[in-house]
């Protein structure tokens, strides 16, 4: 089967794209991945599917993925360094290729103690930019780490991820280029609340020539309520929400709290469509995939190009 | 230098129940350092332990001694005429130290009284903190001297994560975030240039725990 990436060509041929996020089940349910698929089918060029994020036992991203694959959608492996040692990883990666799987996202991941398994080891072989580089150099040089040839290279889309919010600011662009370095052709950010941050961020980015090399996808995660707000301003770490927007939040029935969190996320996209280098979003409506394709119409990002 | 902990009294008291006649042996050299292992504790478990006897009317004997390394075999050989009067020896030593009096007595149990922790330093009075794995493949100072391997919870070499904010990790918040203090570091030192390179995977097969590894020097034979 010829396959290719939805995603890299509609980059390629200039349209503003769009991802989302799936996550996969906490069980062995096939159904639950296919439903998800088919809710953001037509809304969406690629989709994401989580590899045991926040360290919480999953279906596992590579069987996630070959069944949004066979829905005929194009998948976004994430890849974690977490769980599986160098062997693990390079073979996985074949795998995906083999598959038809033809995006891959490169992370070290959350670390075990905040899932549940906090009593596992960690294995991190590799960091996130080591695993963009063994990608890279196996698709490319056809080769493994050492220097074993393949019989056949994968043939995958390279993406990271990058968080404009964490600490020390002036680092980040730095990490970034040092992933763009190493191989990535597209970026996935970490959540955008605060867009005046993100935007002092992208001139970093520019300043360093860095939108020219690699395709930055702005991501947004659509509150859900006021509380949703204060909890991830206070309690999750890397996650930059301003104080206003939680007073906006506040200043709205709860039933209707939704309704703004999704307004919200509307003009965040409108808004990083102005911004030059920003290539598209990548929506992460934990929980809550139905509200992507509604997020994508109000933005007026319909239909997706074929 | 090498740190440990002393076993709680219960768990010690259990391991040398078979036994009689226990020669403690304690070690002058990291363990005395970290306050666990020394002439002193020597004293005070040996105490313990006679008091707990009395106490519970078991029969023991008891004798002190402590070398200036459990791990060298010149010092190690003070014991030998010594040894064969005990059922058991109660050894403060690290795990390097017990095993190695293990091998030159094989007749005798050597009974760990000492749970061997890390590679650390001592930070101040009461305070030891890891700071080395024995990777085998030191580049310290590529990273300000802040070993990642150690100090970063995902050991990345290429850090830091996103999880970190306001010089803390986000995986045990009352500690800095290494890769703050590595990037802190090198702007110190103004050597910012060295946080661009992209280090490649690490060689673990050198590492601490991998295998039994050893180190053969002729110069010194």
């Amino acid at each position: 089967m010829k396959s290719e990436s939805q995603l890299k060509k509609v980059l390629s041929a200039g349209h503003f794209a769009v991802t989302a996020e799936c996550g996969p089940p906490k069980g062995a349910d096939a159904a639950a991945v296919i439903n998800k698929g088919r809710m953001l089918k037509g809304a969406v060029d690629s989709i994401n599917v989580t590899d045991n994020q926040t360290g919480v036992v999953r279906l596992c991203s590579l069987a996630a993925c070959a069944l949004l694959k066979q829905e005929g959608l194009d998948p976004v492996l994430q890849m974690v360094t977490r769980d599986r040692n160098r062997i693990a990883l390079q073979s996985d990666i074949l795998g995906a290729s083999a598959l038809g799987i033809r995006n891959i996202l490169c992370l070290s991941g959350d670390h075990q103690s905040f899932g549940n398994q906090p009593q596992s080891m960690g294995v991190f072989d590799l960091d996130s930019i080591q695993l963009i580089q063994t990608v890279h150099q196996m698709r490319e040089d056809s080769q493994i780490l050492g220097g074993d040839a393949l019989s056949q290279s994968p043939d995958l889309f390279i993406g990271a991820a990058a968080n404009p919010f964490a600490d020390p600011f002036f680092y980040r662009v730095i990490r970034m280029a040092k992933k763009v370095r190493a191989g990535a052709e597209f970026i996935q950010t970490q959540c955008i609340y605060n867009l005046e941050r993100f935007k002092e961020w992208m001139i970093q980015v520019r300043d360093r020539g860095l939108h020219e090399q690699v395709y930055i996808l702005g991501g947004l995660t659509p509150l859900k309520s006021a509380k949703m707000a204060e909890y991830m301003r206070s309690q999750v770490a890397g996650m930059d929400i301003p104080e206003e927007l939680v007073i906006r939040m506040k200043g709205v029935p709860a039933k209707e709290q939704r309704r703004e969190g999704l307004k919200i996320c509307v003009e965040t996209i409108q808004a990083l469509q102005e911004i030059e280098g920003v290539k598209g979003v990548h929506l992460m409506a934990i929980e809550w995939e139905e509200a992507v394709p509604e997020i994508v119409k109000e933005a007026g990002l319909l239909p997706r190009p074929n | 230098m090498i740190t440990a902990e002393r076993k709680p009294l219960d768990e010690i008291i259990t391991m040398i129940s078979p036994f009689k006649k226990l020669l403690i042996v304690g070690c002058g050299s990291c363990v005395a350092e970290c306050a666990s292992g020394g002439e002193k504790e020597v004293g005070l478990l040996g105490s313990a332990l006679r008091m707990d006897a009395r106490l519970t009317t078991r029969e023991m004997e008891t004798r002190e001694v402590t070398l200036e390394r459990q791990c060298v075999y010149e010092f190690i050989d003070q014991l030998t005429g010594l040894i064969d009067q005990y059922d058991a020896v109660l050894s403060l030593g690290c795990g390097a130290g017990v095993q190695a009096v293990a091998e030159v007595f094989p007749q005798t149990p050597i009974l760990p009284a000492l749970n061997t922790l890390f590679l650390g330093q001592t930070k101040e009075a009461g305070l030891w903190l890891e700071n080395c794995r024995g990777c085998g493949d030191c580049r310290l100072h590529l990273f300000a001297d802040i070993c990642p391997i150690t100090r970063c919870a995902k050991q990345l070499f290429n850090g830091p994560c996103g999880g970190s904010q306001g010089g803390h990790c986000e995986v045990h918040p009352d500690v800095p975030c290494a890769w703050h203090l590595v990037i802190t570091g090198l702007e110190a030192q103004g050597r910012l240039d060295l946080l661009e390179a992209v280090y490649p995977p690490a060689d673990w097969s050198k590492k601490q725990g991998v295998g039994f590894r050893k180190i053969v020097r002729e110069d010194q034979q």
